[in-house]
């Protein structure tokens, strides 16, 4: 098959109609793996708050085992071997056995937390892929579909399967929002809520069971590898967008359900893909964007923010530097604005011809320097204004330095340099009270070379 | 006779040793806190001053004897008791403002499942302002100094509203005018009668902060009004002269268990 005929056979209308749910077959592993996504999102942000995201990854894989063993027994005794409740009671057992054996080996080993689920999740997993291939000898029972709850394939579950896993979800979701105070305080500070009279271990041993629940559940669609993704990839990407947990808690559920959607409905139309694979994906894309965008933390936010400051400093110290020239070549008082050459300005701050041209053409933007024909630069009426109060504001500050941090007068005007960028409207009334000074201008404590951009103390 | 530990003192410890994988950390102490004091716990590093609290608060196992509380243990008396952790015990990364952590000092009397409503904002807004921070309610707590923080835990320590205050270092690592305010709501607290147990590091300033002391270096090495124990030799005792044997016998204790 060509590549255009894959495209050409790619039904559009099919898309529509399993995207909203219009067929009934895929209408309810779409709405269970939707809830499902609400739900480990939900419950995912408090296990990353309790710092406890690896326990949940030991606790998926320790699942296999209970898998195998439970198929051995139900068929053994005679049972439907692929009932869904018993397959995942088998899997509950041997999920908290292991999460029980990491922290017995934390208490009893001086082993650390790590070494121990490492251990853990390595010797369950290999003992459950061991027992599995056992019971596939088992004569009558065919074990085909056990896989499906290593990488997960929605579409094996039948009907009455979807109406189980929907109540558990409903249920663990509900349990997680009565709890929300609760479990919010053990998150951020067990010791204090042990001292409150909260029983710590109890809320411990529910988080984990609300965990173990929604794992568990969630393993025929997700596969035992890949749910931890689906606990913790909405929890860490909803952080990037918010400093508030409600609003994390909201948009960690809302980010698992899409994920939860669009992987359900792709793999409703490619049956070919894997679906726990393309839920984590659908799952990591949002990271992915919520990583460089997020609001609260973002990586560009938080550049874009620093670029602001990087540029707002450049753009003052032109400022400032055209104003200390403009005094320094003046002797008349109230200074005028007249136009300065460019050589002028690069001495006075040691700026290369690129970072200079760089800076003014900033300042121009903002209506504060324009450039005369002949080559000289000249504040704008604006840029005058905005030169003197700068101006005014670094001298506060260096005064402020000198007078009560026995800075040295010579060395004011770079530890000025950094902060004086900073300081609102509240802070320069505040110098103003504590130097008593309200003059609109203050005299610089230093002198300031222009000629050679070099500045010293006072001679006088 | 006259009790060894009378009801009237609000913490009374008797016969209190606490070991860490069998390395004993405190041993044998024996303490009184008289009613209304503003009571200094002072030591080097390592002479077991947070866990001394932490046993009171159950927050560690005990390996021998009791501590109590006004005259009863400590399970029946949580009311009366409001503790500040240090402050480095939490991650202040977690997604929650100044507010909401003081709010969690009304969780215990709100009791399970019940949301926090305007009446437990109300009072956690109060606490921030009686600490100067009332404007910084909304912000997240990343974004506070170490000394607002600090002041954070203390006014959910005042939401608590208690009788007894277990304080861990409420003076490390702070801004001067922080400590100003935190000894000044210590002696509002004094000043209403509350007694006052808190850890301590800065030897300059305990005379003038605290009327009561007790010198810790494993045990108690002395323990009274500051004016009669803060002395050149109980200075010496506890910070100088190793305790060469009692470290000796530590150390081959915890050797035993291996």
């Amino acid at each position: 098959m060509s590549d255009v005929s894959v495209i050409a056979s790619f039904d559009f209308e099919l898309l529509w109609e399993t995207l909203f749910l219009k067929t009934y077959n895929t209408r309810l592993v779409v709405v269970s793996v939707t809830l499902l996504g609400a739900a480990a999102g939900l419950i995912g942000s408090f296990l990353l708050l309790r710092k406890q995201s690896l326990l949940g990854d030991a606790l998926s894989h320790a699942t296999l085992p209970g898998i195998g063993i439970a198929f051995a027994l139900m068929s053994a005794l005679g049972m439907n071997a692929k009932s869904l409740p018993g397959l995942l009671a088998g899997a509950t057992i041997t999920g908290l056995l292991g999460v029980l054996l990491v922290l017995a080996i934390k208490r009893t080993t001086r082993l650390k937390e790590d070494a121990a689920m490492g251990i853990v999740l390595s010797v369950f997993f290999g003992l459950g892929v061991a027992i599995l291939r056992m019971v596939q000898k088992i004569p009558g029972q065919s074990s085909a579909g056990l896989e499906s709850f290593i990488y997960g394939k929605p579409a094996s579950m039948i009907a009455s399967d979807r109406l189980f896993i929907i109540v558990v979800l409903v249920i663990t979701t509900f349990a997680c929002l009565l709890l929300l105070k609760e479990f919010t305080l053990l998150c951020f500070d067990t010791n204090f809520a042990s001292t409150e009279g909260w029983p710590t271990l109890t809320l411990d041993i529910l988080l984990m069971a609300l965990v173990t629940a929604v794992t568990v559940i969630g393993l025929q669609a997700v596969g035992l590898i890949l749910i931890i993704a689906f606990l913790i990839t909405p929890a860490t990407a909803a952080r990037f967008w918010t400093n508030n947990l409600r609003h994390m808690l909201w948009l960690a559920a809302i980010i698992g359900a899409v994920s939860g959607w669009l992987g359900a409905s792709v793999s409703a139309l490619l049956p070919k893909l894997p679906a726990g694979a393309i839920i984590v994906i659908a799952a990591a894309v949002i990271f992915l964007i919520s990583m460089i965008f997020g609001r609260a933390r973002g990586v560009l936010p938080r550049f874009l923010r620093h670029l602001d400051l990087q540029r707002k400093v450049g753009r003052q110290h032109i400022l400032r530097s055209t104003y200390e020239i403009l005094e320094n070549t003046q002797e008349s008082h109230p200074i005028q604005n007249l136009p300065i050459s460019m050589d002028l300005l690069r001495k006075h701050r040691y700026w290369s011809k690129g970072e200079l041209a760089k800076v003014i053409r900033q300042a121009r933007s903002e209506d504060h320097i324009e450039r005369r024909p002949t080559g000289e630069i000249c504040l704008s009426e604006s840029g005058f204004g905005e030169a003197s109060r700068i101006t005014r504001n670094h001298r506060l500050w260096e005064l402020y330095l000198i007078k009560h941090a026995d800075i040295a007068p010579s060395h004011v005007d770079r530890d000025a340099d950094m902060v004086e960028h900073l300081l609102g409207a509240e802070i320069v009334r505040q110098l103003e009270a504590e130097l008593d000074l309200e003059k609109p201008i203050v005299e610089s404590p230093h002198v300031i070379n222009t000629e050679l951009g070099l500045q010293s103390e006072p001679t006088s | 006779m006259r009790p060894e530990h009378p009801p009237e003192f609000p913490l009374a410890i008797h016969d209190l040793t606490v070991a860490y994988h069998r390395k004993p950390v405190l041993w044998d102490i024996e303490l009184n806190v008289p009613q209304g004091t503003l009571a200094g716990i002072v030591g080097p590093n390592g002479a077991g001053k947070s866990t001394l609290l932490k046993a009171c608060l159950d927050l560690i196992p005990k390996t021998s004897g009791e501590v109590l509380i006004y005259g009863k243990p400590y399970e029946d008396q949580r009311d009366l008791i409001a503790y500040v952790p240090q402050r480095e015990s939490v991650d202040w990364d977690f997604p929650v403002s100044a507010l909401d952590v003081v709010v969690m000092g009304t969780y215990r009397k709100l009791g399970w499942f019940k949301r926090v409503g305007k009446a437990q904002r109300q009072q956690a807004r109060e606490a921030l302002e009686q600490v100067g921070i009332g404007h910084l309610a909304d912000r997240q707590i990343s974004q506070l100094s170490g000394g607002q923080q600090q002041r954070v835990f203390l006014a959910r320590a005042l939401v608590q509203d208690a009788e007894i205050y277990f304080m861990d270092e409420p003076f490390a690592a702070v801004d001067a005018a922080t400590e100003q305010a935190v000894i000044e709501l210590l002696q509002n607290l004094n000043a209403k009668g509350k007694t006052v147990l808190c850890v301590h590091h800065d030897l300059a300033t305990v005379s003038r902060y605290f009327d009561h002391l007790v010198l810790l270096n494993m045990r108690i090495v002395a323990s009274g009004s500051t004016s009669e124990t803060f002395t050149r030799e109980n200075l010496h005792k506890t910070y100088g002269g190793k305790l060469n044997l009692l470290d000796d016998v530590a150390e081959a204790l915890k050797n035993v268990g291996r």
